[in-house]
This record gives structure tokens, C-alpha cells and sequence, in this order.
């Protein structure tokens, strides 16, 4: 029975057997409370941190899947210790530091970058009673950590005192700084549904999931989450065909394996994120008797959603940053602005009682809206075509056309 | 309450110094052989042009102002979206009118071209 | 000496610390990241007071949005990003004898005041009620009307700043 006990939530076990053991020794209160939050922190950023591993081999056998090739497959069954080697080269590679580069802000940058994506990890509800800490104050706390990531690549740009670095760093923070104003609006909708802005309470008040209240402000913030990790369609600061690597030219060694490692993260984080927010976290059948259960459930939808931005990631071409600008301006902001209005008055007109009849409201409400979105796209477009530079005819380069156009300029 | 703090004190710590920890064992094992043609800044592989200072467009300052406008707009929505359940209509049409000024503004900044990335 | 003293020293030096590095720093964007770590600190004080929310706010809007908007204004300087030349000319010491003579000419007012001995309220337990603010800020007895002018003040510094940004485009073509 005992056995049985710890196994149905080993966390909240051990931790009680800990405290029980230290304070039995004779450590004032405070210092055992202190005690367990560094175990329990330490514990959770490393266990954070190992499970990169694990991401990167999924993503690299999914990507190939997707491209129709096999992917590591010799280094352990299918592939699985790949990046083990992976590491100990990246662990051994020589840290060429520019000159002339700013040694402070250089060197900070790879750290800001990673401790602005596990910093989320403290926050996030891993079953009914196991959490980092119930910050009344979590989704905000989320974004302005993320804030604190984009200190990191501006901290990167102007440190590696390479023009490229500098170009590319602005750029990056311009396009995620515009990128956050859709996701911090449309986090107003889960906060307004569930009355707190606590991950915790948000995770327990979804009785249905938020997905199928307000699916338009989910989509709205999975894509503006994608576009602020940075990776494709969205990867336009790191194209190397565009910018050189952008921001992080002048890195080698861990150092550029910690951006790498910050990149993977950030997506499984976002996938939990997600999940908590609109998928009901822990929550799932018989999840609030046995915790490890609600931990096993909200793996499992991380993981569905991290498949899906990996799908997305394999997919789609890159786009513009243009494009970026306006599709983030022009529609993600006036959406998710007309969503948290709509949802406000709609939630107002619908008593809570008629569960059904609730959630079949909301879901054409949004719908609706999704599809005006679309239709007025469509009207805009015809109104401001744009030119179609592929169907102009070009003279080929050969020397004959060289000399028919040598004097209009060299 | 303060408890809460602590804890986030101690994870930053800790996230911190995980990577810290990595470099520097990176440090350790990695050869360090610093060379005056290795250490010089990439340029596509020909010498640097010019001091590294490009000229700053001033979309980039226009995009962050826009920005910080509407963030300090969500901002002053959150207590509200917290209040929500416990609000009448009133109070919402309160709010929405709050939006709609400031939807007001995203247009005008749409129709002055503030949004082109020139 | 409580733990909380001990804590709220150390981040008042660190803020008032990077503030003199603000001031004090040759190179453009060294001045803009020790305002980031003034404002941290400033954050780390808003923790000590037990308001979670601003703390939040703080980071997210002064270190994101306005730290990095500063960011951007100094590259759009097109000096040199260095301060050259003295810090200190010939009257140092006068300046700094005024400077003392501010602070204590301060503290001998604020310490005559009555309530200056005043022992300050203990923060009610559950800390801030973030839904009372929101609460605050519809009720016609309360804040909505201030509610309502900051938008409107929002829209202003909207518009204020996009003319003033595409005249200087109009300018520079």
C-alpha cells in the first residue's frame, strides 16, 4: 500500500519524506523550505534541460520523415543516443571569441537566452499537486520572461561587433517584439474565462477545455508562439541564405549550442504552455485522485502539440518579413482584439448553467469570426494586388544581351 | 507571498547557472588556440569594410513605439479580464470601449503606413 | 538585521549602483544595459512589497518594450556611440558639496515631519487582489473614468509619435 501511494504521486512522497528527514535532524523551518526549493528548482532545470536531448532526436526523425528520409538511425536503436555524440562535439569545440567584441554582453547573451526559456518551467502546473510555485500572476510572468530572451539576442548582436550580428539581431527583436502584442492579447481570453491569471487556476477551472470555447484565440496563439521561438515559417533571422546566421555569426562551440538548446526548448515549452492553457493541462480521467496520472496526460498533449509544430515546421516555406509585419499587424492584432471583444460580450449573454448550448455558441461565434477574417483578406488582396514578379519576362544572361544593354548603366 | 518569490529567485539562479556551469566546462575541454586571422569578424570571407555601425532604419523605432503602446493597452485590460466573471455588461461595454479607442489608433497608424516594413 | 532588510539593501544598491553606471558609462549601449539591471532592481523592490502583479509588469513593459525602445533610439543616433572627452571639469568638489548639502537640507525637512516615525501597515495576508483592482476600474464610484482617459492618453502618444517619425521620413527623402 505504501508502494502503491508512491507510486500515485512520487514527487509530493519524496518531498514530504525530505522535509520530515531534515526537520527530524534539527534544521529550523526556513532553512528546510529553503533546502527543498533548490533541490526541487535544480531538480526541474535539469530534468528541463536533459529532455533537450530527447527533443532533438524527435524533431530531427520527424523532420525526416516528413522530407522522406530516414534520419539518424545507426547511433543506438533508431537513432535514440544521436545526440549524445552530437554533444561531446559541441563540447569540444574551440570558443573563437571576435575582437573587438564586448566581453560582458557577449558571454551573458547564451546564458540570457536559456534562462529566459526555463524560467517558464516554474511556473507550468505538472499535476494537481505538483508545481514549481502557484504564481498568482503566471501568464504575465511568462511573457515578460520571454522579454527577458530578447535582452539576450540584442545583447548578442551589438556584442559580437560584426555587422551582420547587429543587423540581424534588430531585425530578430523587431519581428518578436511585434509578435508578442497578438499573443499577450489573445492570453486575455483564457484569463477572462477562468478568472485568475495563475497557470494553477487556469488548469483547474477548465472543465471543458478552452479549446473548444475559443479555438480563434488558441490558433491565434500558437501561431504568434511559433513566430516568437523563431523557427520556420518564421525563421527569417537565421536563414542563411538571407542574413548569414544572423545574430549568432560570431558563436561557436556550447555557446551556439546553448541558442540551439534555448530553440529546442523554447517549442516543447510552448507546447506545454499551450496545453495547460487550452487543453486542460493535467486534467483527464481519475487525474485529480492519482497525480502521476495528470502528469502522463499533460506529457502526452505537449507531445501532440509539439508534433503539430514540427508538421508545421516541415511544411511550410519561409516567408518574408514583410509578410510577417503585415499579417502580424494588419490581421493577428485587429483578430485577437475582436476576439477578447466578442468572447466578452458573447460570455456575458450566455448564462453558464447550459453547458451545451454554451460551448456550441462559442464554437460558431468563432468560427464566424475566422471566416470573416478570411473573407475580408480576400477583399483586401483584389483591392491591393500584389506585383507578380515571376511572369515578367527577363533577357537571359548571355553575352549578346550584355551588349544590347551595356549603356544603360554597369 | 514572499515564499513565492524566493522560489522564482532561486530558479533564476539556477537557470543561470546551469549554462554558465556548461560553457565553462566547455572552456575547460575545448582548445584554445587564439589566432589574429581566426579572431577577426566574419564578412563572407573578406576583410571588414567599415567601422561595425550600419545605418538604422527607422522602422525598427516606429514598430517598438507601436508596440509598447498596445502592450501598456493590454496591460491596463488584465485586472479586468481578471474581474471578468464578477462584472455586468456594463462593465464590459466599459472595456470595449477601451479597445475600440485604441483600435481607433492601430487604423490610423495603418492608413499613415507606420505598419510598412520599408 | 532581518532577512527582508538584508534583501531590500542589497537591491537598493543595486539599483541606485547601475544608476550611477547609467550616468557614468562611456559607451552608448553599456548606459542602456545598466538601465535594464536599474529597473530589475526596481522590480526586485516592487517583490519585496508583495505586489506580484506589478512585478510582472514592471519587466514585461520598462525591460521589454521601453528598455529595448531605448536600445533602438541610441543606434538611431548617428554620432559615435562613444563618449569622448572629460567626465569632471575644475568645480567637482563644489558639485559634490551641493549634492550634500541637497541631501541633508532633505533629510532635516523630512525628519521634522510629524509622521516620519509612523509604523508602516503590515501587508493584509494573501498579499494584493488583483481582482479588486479590476473591479476598481469599471466602477463609476472608482477609477473608470481614469481608465477611459488612458486610453485616450494611449491614442495620443500613438498618433504624437507616428507624425513625429514620418515627418523626419518625409524629411530625410
Amino acid at each position: 500500500m505504501g508502494f502503491l501511494h508512491f507510486l500515485s504521486d512520487p514527487i509530493t512522497f519524496l518531498a514530504n519524506w525530505l522535509q520530515g528527514l531534515l526537520l527530524g535532524v534539527g534544521i529550523p523551518a526556513g532553512i528546510v523550505q529553503f533546502i527543498l526549493f533548490v533541490i526541487g528548482a535544480g531538480a526541474l532545470a535539469t530534468a528541463a534541460m536533459m529532455f533537450v536531448i530527447f527533443l532533438i532526436w524527435l524533431e530531427r526523425k520527424a523532420i525526416a520523415r516528413l522530407q522522406d528520409r530516414l534520419g539518424p538511425n545507426r547511433v543506438g536503436p533508431w537513432g535514440i543516443f544521436q545526440t549524445i555524440p552530437d554533444m561531446i562535439k559541441i563540447f569540444t569545440k574551440e570558443f573563437i571569441t571576435p575582437t573587438g567584441a564586448d566581453i560582458i554582453p557577449y558571454n551573458l547573451a547564451p546564458i540570457l537566452a536559456v534562462a529566459g526559456v526555463l524560467m517558464v518551467w516554474s511556473v507550468i502546473p505538472l499535476a494537481i499537486s505538483v508545481v514549481g510555485m502557484n504564481l498568482n500572476v503566471g501568464v504575465l510572468y511568462i511573457i515578460a520572461v520571454g522579454s527577458l530572451g530578447e535582452l539576450g539576442i540584442i545583447m548578442a548582436g551589438f556584442g559580437s561587433n560584426n555587422k551582420f550580428a547587429l543587423l540581424g539581431g534588430f531585425r530578430a527583436v523587431a519581428l518578436l517584439v511585434s509578435y508578442e502584442v497578438p499573443m499577450v492579447i489573445s492570453l486575455l481570453v483564457p484569463v477572462m474565462l477562468a478568472g485568475s491569471m495563475g497557470m494553477t487556476d487556469i488548469a483547474q477551472a477548465q472543465n471543458v477545455w478552452y479549446i473548444w470555447l475559443t479555438p480563434a484565440a488558441a490558433l491565434i496563439f500558437l501561431i504568434t508562439s511559433i513566430a516568437e521561438n523563431g523557427r520556420a515559417p518564421f525563421d527569417l533571422t537565421e536563414a542563411d541564405s538571407e542574413i548569414v546566421a544572423g545574430f549568432n555569426i560570431e558563436y561557436s562551440g556550447l555557446k551556439f549550442g546553448m541558442f540551439y538548446v534555448a530553440d529546442f526548448l523554447h517549442s516543447f515549452t510552448i507546447a506545454m504552455v499551450f496545453s495547460v492553457l487550452f487543453l486542460g493541462g493535467w486534467r483527464g480521467p481519475g487525474a485529480e485522485q492519482i497525480p502521476i496520472l495528470g502528469f502522463i496526460y499533460l506529457m502526452i498533449k505537449a507531445g501532440l502539440i509539439e508534433f503539430l509544430i514540427i508538421w508545421i515546421r516541415g511544411s511550410l516555406p519561409r516567408f518574408r518579413i514583410d509578410q510577417m509585419m503585415d499579417v502580424n499587424w494588419k490581421v493577428l492584432t485587429p483578430l485577437s482584439l475582436s476576439i477578447v471583444v466578442v468572447t466578452a460580450v458573447l460570455d456575458k449573454l450566455i448564462p453558464v448553467e447550459q453547458t451545451v448550448f454554451r460551448i456550441f455558441a462559442f464554437l460558431v461565434v468563432n468560427l464566424a469570426v475566422l471566416l470573416i477574417t478570411g473573407w475580408l483578406i480576400e477583399v483586401f488582396k483584389t483591392r491591393r494586388p500584389r506585383p507578380v514578379v515571376s511572369k515578367t519576362q527577363r533577357p537571359v544572361a548571355r553575352p549578346e544581351n550584355v551588349a544590347a544593354n551595356s549603356n544603360s548603366g554597369d | 507571498m514572499l515564499s513565492d518569490w524566493l522560489y522564482i529567485a532561486i530558479f533564476m539562479g539556477v537557470s543561470a547557472f546551469l549554462p554558465a556551469v556548461a560553457i565553462g566546462m566547455a572552456g575547460l575541454l575545448s582548445p584554445h588556440k587564439p589566432d589574429p586571422i581566426k579572431n577577426s569578424t566574419y564578412e563572407c570571407g573578406i576583410e571588414t569594410v567599415g567601422d561595425s555601425r550600419v545605418q538604422f532604419k527607422v522602422q525598427y523605432y516606429v514598430f517598438g513605439l507601436v508596440f509598447l503602446v498596445f502592450d501598456v493597452e493590454t496591460v491596463f485590460l488584465y485586472p479586468w479580464a481578471v474581474a471578468y466573471n464578477k462584472l455586468a455588461l456594463w462593465g464590459v461595454a466599459e472595456a470595449v470601449l477601451f479597445v475600440i479607442i485604441l483600435l481607433g489608433g492601430l487604423i490610423y497608424a495603418w492608413r499613415k503606413g507606420a505598419l510598412e516594413w520599408v | 538585521m532581518t532577512v527582508l532588510q538584508i534583501i531590500f539593501l542589497l537591491a537598493a544598491a543595486i539599483t541606485l549602483g547601475s544608476a550611477v553606471m547609467v550616468v557614468s558609462s562611456r559607451r552608448m549601449m553599456h548606459v542602456a544595459l545598466w538601465l535594464v539591471l536599474t529597473l530589475f532592481g526596481v522590480a526586485i523592490l516592487f517583490a519585496l512589497l508583495e505586489i506580484r502583479f506589478f512585478v510582472v509588469v514592471q519587466v514585461l513593459i520598462y525591460i521589454g518594450a521601453i528598455a529595448i525602445l531605448i536600445i533602438f533610439a541610441v543606434m538611431l543616433t548617428r554620432h559615435s556611440l562613444e563618449d569622448v572627452g572629460p567626465h569632471f571639469n575644475r568645480g567637482w568638489w563644489i558639485a559634490i558639496l551641493a549634492c550634500f548639502a541637497t541631501f541633508s537640507g532633505l533629510v532635516a525637512v523630512l525628519s521634522s515631519w510629524s509622521k516620519f516615525q509612523t509604523i508602516i501597515r503590515t501587508i493584509p495576508a494573501g498579499g494584493e487582489d488583483i481582482l479588486s483592482l479590476g473591479k476598481a476600474f469599471i466602477d463609476p464610484a472608482g477609477y473608470v473614468i481614469p481608465f477611459e482617459v488612458a486610453s485616450v492618453l494611449l491614442l495620443a502618444a500613438l498618433i504624437g509619435a507616428i507624425f513625429v517619425a514620418s515627418e523626419r521620413k518625409e524629411g530625410k527623402r
